[in-house]
Parts: structure tokens; sequence; C-alpha cells
């Protein structure tokens, strides 16, 4: 099982994702098994794929100890596997998962007497109870995040290999304020680790700066790792006094956290889908161009992943560069071929108040609608205002580069556009922003 | 006897969770108001301390909940801390009743005292309640569910909810004696994370909401008579929704559903929605296109799944002469056959360019006529009643700012024979009714299919449309 998926994670591209988190653009180019273009998500999934594996071999062949509490454990694990969730910004976890595999990691006795397992068995339960809950969602052809799934059983490990040798060494046996206060550490250690390792793989995926990423990461994985730490201590505790039984009464709480994260994570995935969905009312109406609006915005977040804008105001931009062309609704007829670079400038800044004014009716996506407000103004910006905000340069470039180059340009179209956007870089377009479009585009 | 067992009541203890207590409860209020939800992590405090210091000390702790740092009036904070105390007293009592004891549970006591403990939380549950249920009688503030039919689904999944957050009262007794104050700081520390989440995904439900509502609203600037149309649906489609008993999220999609179900008219050109006289057979074809058009572009939004339907159908009729795909009966899906009632009453009752507005009570004689053959007859009556119940927001259109749309030629005219018309037309349909439901006449209503031009959005006088749909009719 594990070579399995350690092979099929080395090479796969994960989950076709929806939005411009999928990549810049959408064109890849079919490389060769051994060459990707992640290679530390690779190293991390393999790793941590052949350490299992290790473990699970080295536990096999030595037998396992307190054979029925490792099957309980491992058993809630599958459990939690099996109810993973989404979060926002395609992140997914399994708060019961990792809040049992804590638990067992740190966990000292069961009412009767001390237990005395390996961390080798803590990291074998955990990968195989993983691999068991994930099972269904591949032959229902949901498969994981393998990079996720991979920093669950990391972070796991890591939590074992340094508290299992400390329970004998410390002789603990009860709970006691020492032991919860190493618990305690040690659970924010793994969770500051295991945060740092997702930024990087963050940055990697989305070629964004680390600084960036670690701080989305951090601020991304509070909630969940404040409630899967704190119960993963309170399961280990508790379960010396209540013994196995206590396992299912005190997971039920963690339950309700998850049910609280998934509602959340749903109904920010509605908005975005929905504000996507409508984001082609123009294009219906015949205001602009097949995909005109997905395509800025596509274009616009590789632009600002190149230039390290934190998560929210990606979404802001991408917001924006969804409904850039909104206020077009307001014009009785469509201008031609819907696209705004060759309409006049008085024209260009009619549709873009509009547009804002369309937005700020909403009373809650005011960034948004400034952003779009001042999306047509040169670069000294118009009036006393100064410099538009970063998000209207970067929507002012992509969406010039999208309505000139149109749905099917060429490399060599795409080279002259880029061309001639450069050569307004002194007056109309923020250079720094058509260097990054040029980054944006080389990799395609 | 009455009071009592005093017995198992350590000082330093209770007041330890009194405190706790208290900074739960006021913690928790703080954070969210107004959340459906009724979680509170002060009550798995609460039964906590049924655990460790018996009923009279559980009491003592809910009591405690009158001094909550908030500011509160004095009869509430009274009311609070009684229910409290009562509450905690009654599950204290079932739980020694049932066997359980007071006092740190012991590695012992498990499985044992599992039985008893979630006999106190639902006690907890029940009288508590019952007793805000009373309070909120007297006040007036909730109507008796009228019709007999009262919906559990909700409440049940919120008192599941909160008797999950209650367990975790047992996890704080457990750990009491090992690492005291620690436990309660690691058992409130997901409990704040989950309301917190609560709170925001609050928030996002309502900013998606607001944006949605103004995208539709956006849509239909074109034509001025149409403002608000897109909401009043929405409105109309969920009463329907809720009177048939739908589980609330279903009432929800629905009410999306009937926010977007013109979304697809701006795909069809502005000239053919707002021109007067009679539509050629290619324009007519055009307009037919609009729920398929509204449904592409919604169809990505996951959530809405069978509501979608509602969109690509809400023009189909139970005779089967609707479109896109001529439909028949039942073969129309639910929220479309809801969508499409909700939608012909709001322009009845809505001013077009052609009509005044009807009365609610002509409208509703009129889809009755027409239910059998166009309308679904359960989805009209539903409406009948919701509207009886909860009355009906017209909208209030005076005249369209001059020049506002179309040529100012056709505004003219509309203007100066609007009014004048108004009154025949309503005489002539109520006239010809008798006929229409008394035998399938070979022209069934007048209204409703002049409803069908309307809705298609041919905002021609009325003698035009008429033709118009005769035409479209006899094709």
């Amino acid at each position: 099982m594990m070579t399995q998926r350690q092979s099929e994670g080395a090479h796969s591209s994960g989950p076709v994702l929806s939005g411009p988190e999928g990549g810049a653009l959408s064109h890849h180019r079919p490389r060769p098994i051994w060459r990707t273009s992640r290679p530390l998500r690779a190293v991390l999934v393999g790793a941590t794929g052949a350490g299992a594996l290790a473990a699970l071999v080295w536990t096999a062949a030595t037998g396992f100890v307190e054979p029925y509490v490792a099957l309980a454990f491992c058993l809630v694990v599958a459990a939690g596997e099996l109810a993973r969730i989404t979060l926002p910004g395609h992140r997914e976890v399994a708060p019961i998962a990792s809040a049992g595999a804590i638990s067992y990691a740190l966990l000292l006795s069961l009412g009767a007497g001390p237990l005395h397992h390996s961390a080798l068995q803590v990291v074998a339960v955990v990968a195989l109870g993983v691999a068991l809950g994930e099972l269904p969602h591949i032959a229902v052809g949901r498969g994981p995040r393998v990079e996720d799934v991979a920093r669950r059983v990391f972070a796991t490990a890591l939590v074992a290999v340094a508290f299992r040798p400390l329970v004998e060494r410390l002789d603990l046996s009860g709970p006691s304020v020492t032991a919860t206060l190493l618990m305690a550490t040690l659970v924010m250690f793994a969770w500051a680790v295991d945060s740092l390792t997702a930024a990087v793989l963050r940055a990697e995926r989305l070629r964004t700066r680390l600084a960036v990423a670690v701080r989305d990461e951090l601020r991304a994985q509070f909630a969940t790792g404040v409630a899967i730490g704190s119960s993963g201590v309170l399961i280990a505790l508790a379960c010396t006094v209540t013994g196995l039984a206590g396992l299912l009464v005190f997971i039920a709480p963690l339950l309700v956290s998850q049910v609280a994260f998934r509602r959340h994570a749903e109904v920010r995935r509605t908005y975005l889908e929905t504000v996507r969905a409508l984001s082609r009312v123009t294009e219906v109406g015949g205001y602009v161009e097949n995909g005109h609006s997905r395509r800025v915005s596509h274009l616009a977040h590789g632009i600002a992943c190149e230039l390290g804008l934190a998560e929210a105001e990606l979404l802001e931009l991408e917001y924006a560069a969804l409904m850039h062309d909104i206020g077009q609704l307001s014009l009785r007829e469509p201008i031609a071929a819907g696209a705004t670079v060759l309409a006049s400038p008085r024209e260009q800044r009619r549709i873009a108040e509009l547009g804002s004014a369309i937005i700020r009716e909403t009373g809650v996506l005011d960034n948004v609608a400034e952003t779009v407000r001042r999306q047509c103004e040169p670069l000294a910006g118009d009036g006393d205002e100064g410099v538009p905000p970063l998000g209207s340069r970067i929507i002012k470039v992509a969406n010039a580069f999208d309505d000139l180059v149109g749905e099917n340009g060429d490399a060599e179209r795409r080279t002259a556009v880029l061309e001639r956007l450069r050569m307004d870089t002194d007056s109309e377009y923020d250079p720094r922003v058509v260097d990054a479009l040029a980054t944006v585009l080389s990799r395609v | 006897m009455l009071i009592g067992p005093y017995t198992g009541i350590d000082l330093c203890t209770l007041v330890l969770i009194a405190i706790l207590f208290v900074v739960a409860e006021s913690i928790s209020t703080a954070v969210l108001t107004g959340v459906k939800a009724g979680i509170s992590p002060s009550s798995a405090v609460s039964l906590a301390a049924v655990v460790l210091v018996g009923p009279v000390g559980a009491a003592v702790v809910g009591f405690s909940s009158c001094f909550v740092i908030r500011r509160q009036s004095l009869v509430k904070r009274a009311f609070n801390g009684a229910q409290f105390a009562l509450a905690a007293y009654a599950a204290g009592h079932v739980y020694l009743l049932l066997g359980g004891t007071v006092g740190e549970p012991a590695r012992g006591d498990f499985p044992a005292i599992v039985l008893p403990y979630v006999a106190a939380v639902l006690a907890h549950s029940l009288v508590n309640s019952a007793l805000v249920g009373v309070l909120m009688w007297t006040l007036g503030a909730v109507r008796p569910p009228s019709g007999g039919r009262f919906h559990w689904q909700p409440l049940m999944a919120v008192e599941l909810t909160s008797m999950g957050y209650q367990m975790l009262g047992l996890a704080i007794a457990a750990v009491w004696g090992g690492v005291g104050l620690v436990a309660p700081l690691l058992v409130l520390l997901p409990l704040f994370i989950a309301r917190w989440t609560f709170a925001q995904q609050l928030d996002e439900t309502r900013a998606h909401e607001a944006t949605l509502a103004t995208l539709c609203q956006a849509v239909e600037t074109k034509d001025y008579y149409t403002r608000g149309h897109c909401m009043r649906v929405a409105e109309g489609a969920a009463m329907i929704a809720r009177e048939l008993g739908m589980p609330a999220e279903r009432v929800q999609k629905i009410r999306y559903a009937g926010m977007l179900h013109d979304i697809g008219k701006l795909g069809v050109p502005t000239k053919v929605l707002q021109k007067t006289g009679k539509l050629t057979e290619d324009e007519y074809a055009a307009i037919k296109l609009h729920p398929t058009r509204g449904y592409e572009i919604v169809r990505e939004i996951s959530f809405l799944d069978e509501a979608l339907a509602g969109i690509r159908h809400h023009h189909e009729r139970l005779d089967g002469r609707g479109y896109p795909m001529g439909l028949v009966g039942m073969e129309i899906p639910e929220s479309a056959r809801i969508i499409s009632v909700a939608d012909v009453f709001d322009c009845l009752t809505s001013t077009r360019s052609y009509r005044k507005a009807w009365s609610v009570e002509d409208a509703i004689v009129e889809l009755r006529a027409c239910a059998g053959t166009q309308f679904d007859p359960r989805m009209v009556e539903a409406l009948v009643r919701a509207v009886a119940r909860e009355g009906w927001e017209t909208p209030d259109i005076a005249e369209p700012p001059g020049g506002c749309y179309g040529s100012a030629a056709a505004e003219e005219v509309t203007r100066a024979r609007g009014p004048k018309e108004e009154e025949p037309v309503v005489s002539d349909t109520s006239a010809e009714r008798p006929a229409a439901s008394g035998t399938p006449s070979p022209r069934p209503e007048g209204a409703a299919e002049e409803i069908a031009a309307d809705e298609a959005g041919a905002s021609a006088d009325t003698g035009a449309s008429a033709e118009a749909v005769t035409g479209g009719r006899d094709r």
C-alpha cells in the first residue's frame, strides 16, 4: 500500500484545481516522470512514504505492543481521514485523524498501566490508519493531495519521535503539570514545523515568496492547529483516566469543530464559485470576449504571486479581476469586442466607475470596488489621489494584455504585445508588473 | 433531602469552577450574538461541576452566572442565574439517581460513568430549553407554530451540536484531578475556535448573500420595471418552500435559484427585451433560450445542485406547453414549479410598461385559475397560505424617470395609455375566467398567456403582446 502511494505521489499532479491556483496559465508541457516542477514536494512525499513504510515493516517484524490500543487509534485515524475536509486555499485537513494521531503519540497510559509503544509503532499505526481512510476516497476517484497526507503523517512522526523516548526517560505515567506542559510545547513545535513545511510547498506551487507564504500559512493553520493540538493533548490526558471508552467520548467535541470548519469552507467556496460564475454574465451578454474575465483573473493571480501579495490580497484581487468589466452591464450597447483597452480613456473611466459603484453596493467588498474603480488610471494616477493601488495596476496590465492578445494568441503575438506594453511603462503601465507578467509568460 | 446532598463539595474546586464558568459565559456571548447554533461552552463547565461537586455545588456554579461581566439588567441576570442553577441542579440529581458518583472520577469509574453523565446532559438541556421556552412564551416573543406543523429538524441539529459540546464537561472532570486548571484551558480552546469559525462563516454568508443580490440587481438594471424582481421572486419562492415544510438548507437553495432565475436574460439582446410590438419568430426563439443560458452561467455554483434545475425549467408548464423542454406534469423539477409560481405572482403584482400592477387578491385568483394547466396547484396553495400569513411586499414603482430606457416616444405612448387600458384588462380576464376553469377551452387564460409573453420580456402594449403570444403558441 505504502509503496503504491509513494510512487503515485512522486509524479501525479494532484487533483485538478479550479481557479487561478490551478496554475497561472493552463498550458502544461508533458514532462517525463522523473522531472517534476515541484521537487520539494516530491522529496517530502517520498521521504515520508519511505519512512512510513520502514516503520510499518519494522513494527510488523517486531510485533505490535498493546495491539488493541493500536487498533483502536488506527480506526479513529482512518475514520478521521475518511472525513477529511478541504479548507479555503485548497488546504486539506483531517482534524479528527490528526488529533487521534497526536494523542496516540502522546498517550501515557490507559487506565490500567503505562504504555510502552515506540515512536516507530506510532508512525506505522498512523500511516496504516491514513491509508485505510484514504482507500474509499481513492476508490471513488477523489484522491487526496498527497503532500497534505504526507504532512499529516510527518507532523505525527515528529511528535512521536520527540516524545516517546522522553516517556521512558522521565518515567511519565499519569496526568501531571510537567507532562501537560511538555506535550503542549511539543505540539506547538510540531505545528510550527508543519506550517513551515506547508509554506515551503505553497511557495513552490504558486511561485511566490517564502516569507509571504509563511505568513499566509501561519494565519491559515492557526485555527485548525489550535483545535487539533489542544484536542490531541486533552485526549491523551483524559485517556489515562477514562481508558479506551473515553477516546470515543472525547473525539465527539472535535466533530463539532470539524463541522464548523467544513461549513465555513463551503461558504467560502460557494462565494468564490458565485463570483466566478456571475463574472461570466458580461460574456454571455456579449460585452466581452469569451473567457476574458477568467483569463485576466489567472494572469493577475500569476503576476500577484510573483510580486508577493498575501493570500487575503490575492483573493480580493481575484474578485476584482473577475468583476473588472461589470460596469459594462450599465452600457446600452456593448463596445466593439469588449476590448476596453481600445475604448477612449473617458469611456474606460466611466465603465470602471460604474462597475465600482455596483460592487460597492454589496457593502462588503469595498477594497475590491476601489481596485476596480482605479483600474484604468495611468501609472502616476489621476488627480490628487496619487498612485493607484497595486491591484489596480496589475489588473490594468493583465486586462490590456488579454484584450490585445485575444483568445487564441500564439507565442509570437504574445511577445509582440508584451513589447508594446513595455513601451508604455514610463507613463501607462507599472514596469514591475510588466516584468512580472513576462516572468509568468516565460513559464508557460 | 429537599435541597441536598451537601457531601463531596470541595470549596477550592467549587470556587475555581465558578470562576471558570463566569469567564466562559462572559466570553462566549461577547463573541457571538444572534447565532442560531446554540452552543455555549459554559454549559460544558456547568456539567463538569455536576460531576465534580454534585447537584448543590453545580447549582451554586450555575447561579454564579449572574456575576457575568457584561452589561445586563438585574432581572436578566437573576433569570439567567436561576435558570442555570435549576438546570444544573436537575442534571445533578439525574446523575446521582443513575448511579453517578460525585468527585473527581477515578480510573475505575469509566465507562460506567458515561451513562449517568449522558442522562445528566439530557436533563440539563431539557430544563434549560423548557425554561427559555416558557420565558419566550410569556414575553410573547414566539408564536406557536401554525397549522400544527413544527420543524424539528433545525432544532434537533442545534441540540445535537450543543450536546457534543457538553460531553466536554466529562473531559474537564476527568483530567481535573491530574492537571487542575490546565484542563479547562485545553477544553475551552477548541470551543472558542469553533465559535470563532462559526462567526466567520456567518460573516461570509452575509457577504455572499449581499454580493449575489447586488449582482442580480445589476443585471436587471436594464429594465426599469423589473427592478427588484429577482429579490421578490427569491422571497416568494422561499415562502413557498418553507410553507411546504422543506428543510432550511433547501429553502435557502431555492431562494438563491429564485434570485438567479432570470440571469440568462442578459444573453437576450436588449432590443428584443424592450421591443414594443410583435415579436418575430427569431426573436421569440431568442427569448426562449434565456432559461438555458441562465443555467449555463450558474451551473458551476455546485452548492445549488438540484435548485439549478429550477432555473433551467422555470418556464415549463404542467400541460407541457412550456419551454425549453416542454416537460409535462411532475417531470418538471419541484424547484422549477415553485419558482414559476413565484415568478408569475410577482409579475402580476408589479407594474409593467403596458399595464399597472394587479392587486394581490386578483393575482391569487388568476394563479388559482391557471393551477393545473400552468402551475402545480400545491405550490399555488402554499403561496396563498404564506401570503395570507406573512403578507406580500409589492414594489412601489410610480413612473420611470424620463428616458430611462427605450425610446422616448415609446415611453410617451406607454405613459399615456397605461392607466386607461389597465381596468379593461383586469375585468376582461375576470369575465373570461369561469369559461376557462369550466372547460378546457381553446383560449384558456388570457392573463397567464400575457404573463408568458411578459416574462419572456416582451414589454409591448397589451394588444400587441397577446398577438405575439398567440403567434408563438400556434407554432
